[in-house]
């Protein structure tokens, strides 16, 4: 069996004159967990978007257990079931209940019977400390319950594989914890999983390898006590400089 | 000095009752088929296919630019001659394709209004193109677009008085019928005035109803 889960190679990808990825090389084991992290416009989240195809790329390969991302005969939706995405604004579905938001994929991509799937979704929710949340609708929910939802959805189609785009982004300061803390009890289940973050002390205490990604460019890949106490680049350098010293 | 006589309603209510019948009936037909007409249109006006989004322009941007009146009379006397339509069809295939047109520009507009994150999210979970439409993206398009929906069926009703004009016997039609044996002009188009109104102002209350059950929900 393959140890590697993602292998993205010399990925390039541009948007017209702009160059958002340059020759992105990186590999990512299984049962880790990497963190994204460098300054706005660096090509964290579209490095990320690319792993599940949300971004196409226009030169390299991207590999996910061992099934080639931009290969046209690959298929792409059965390859997405396998992979968890949370996006920084959660995305639930409005009009649909906590717990329909959950099995939707479930029902009708992976064809899972309503009672399983209803089953494995309220388990998942309560997991969350969202179990008297199952009826609610995604307007009646704090920004942090509806990332937690949105979390669930993604973890009941059982991906081997979780991405993160900046999950705490898009939340007030006090909802950040909660968040994290989910994210953190999927890190010790074993599960594959990239996160794009500016959460530092987050990246320092549950990622295994930390990628600072500038100017379109993977700049260093190192694990967290190296990256953050010595950093090998001027560049990380200087962003670490700027923002653990606030 | 004119005397108003306004005995010509009772004496032929039974007659206008048969005109609505006819008017909400063509009304209803057209407007059950230019639903499909206009969802589908609207769906194919936001295809990543260029060609199809093209082909849904055409059919939008030329029933929308065609006179009613025209397109109805053309429908009955040429597609209505090959297909064998008879005037009653004619009338009903030709208030759909023109309502549908106008149905496709308000689906359009519902569609782009779901924020695109909701598309991206039922892509990422595994979803095609079709199930995120059905299930994630028109349910909210739909009930985000019930207002503009509404004039647009309320409009149809009034439309089709048009059809009198190839002798479908509507409302209209039989005013113009009564007023032509009976010269009672005020009276019968005053009452038919009326009746219209009645007609459209009941669709617009069952919309209300339907907006406000939907929105009460989840919003």
């Amino acid at each position: 069996m393959n140890d590697v889960m993602v292998s993205i190679r010399n990925v390039s990808k541009r948007f017209g004159a702009l160059e958002v990825l340059k020759d992105v090389s990186l590999d990512i084991p299984r049962s880790q967990v990497f963190a994204f992290i460098g300054p706005s416009g660096a090509g964290k989240s579209t490095l990320v978007r690319t792993i599940n195809a949300l971004e196409g790329i226009q030169a390299g390969e991207i590999f996910v257990d061992g099934i080639s991302v931009a290969d046209p005969k690959t298929d792409i939706n059965a390859l997405r079931a396998n992979i968890g995405f949370v996006a920084q604004s959660f995305n639930l579905y409005p009009h649909l209940r906590v717990l329909d938001n959950v099995t939707l994929a479930p029902l009708h991509v992976k064809k899972v019977s309503k009672a399983e799937a209803e089953e494995k979704g309220t388990t998942i929710l309560a997991s969350l400390g969202l179990a008297d949340k199952v009826s609610a609708f995604p307007a009646q929910l704090s920004g942090g319950q509806q990332q937690r939802v949105a979390i669930a959805r993604a973890l009941a189609m059982e991906p081997k594989l979780m991405l993160f785009d900046e999950p705490t982004s898009a939340l007030d300061p006090e909802l950040i914890k909660e968040v994290l803390d989910a994210i953190r009890g999927l890190a010790e289940t074993g599960i594959t999983m990239v996160v794009v973050t500016h959460e530092m002390n987050f990246a320092r205490e549950i990622c295994d390898r930390i990628v600072f990604m500038a100017n379109a460019q993977i700049l260093e890949t190192a694990s967290p006590g190296e990256f953050f106490s010595a950093p090998k680049t001027e560049r990380a350098r200087d962003f670490l400089g700027k923002i653990l010293n606030r | 000095m004119y005397t108003a006589n306004w005995s010509v309603i009772p004496q032929n209510l039974p007659l206008f009752l048969e005109g609505v019948r006819l008017t909400l009936t063509i009304s209803a037909l057209s407007l059950v088929l230019s639903l499909p007409i206009g969802i589908f249109a609207g769906l194919c006006r936001v295809s990543r296919n260029r060609v199809i989004a093209f082909l849904s322009a055409c059919y939008v941007e030329f029933f929308r630019g065609v006179p009613l009146l025209v397109l109805l009379i053309w429908i009955f006397f040429v597609l209505g001659r090959f297909l064998r339509l008879g005037s009653y069809w004619s009338a009903i295939v030709g208030l759909a394709i023109f309502s549908g047109a106008f149905v496709a520009e308000v689906v359009r507009a519902g569609i782009q209004a779901v924020p695109k994150g909701q598309m991206e999210a039922a892509r990422a979970s595994g979803m095609t193109y079709i199930q995120a439409m059905k299930l994630v993206i028109l349910p909210q398009a739909i009930r985000k677009v019930l207002p503009p929906l509404a004039s647009q069926f309320i409009i149809l009703i009034k439309d089709s008085s048009l059809v009198s004009v190839i002798s479908v016997v509507d409302l209209t039609l039989i005013g113009k019928n009564l007023v032509a044996t009976t010269f009672r002009s005020l009276e019968v188009w005053s009452f038919i005035a009326l009746l219209y109104f009645v007609m459209t102002f009941g669709l617009s209350k069952i919309i209300a109803l339907l907006e406000r059950k939907f929105r009460a929900e989840w919003q």
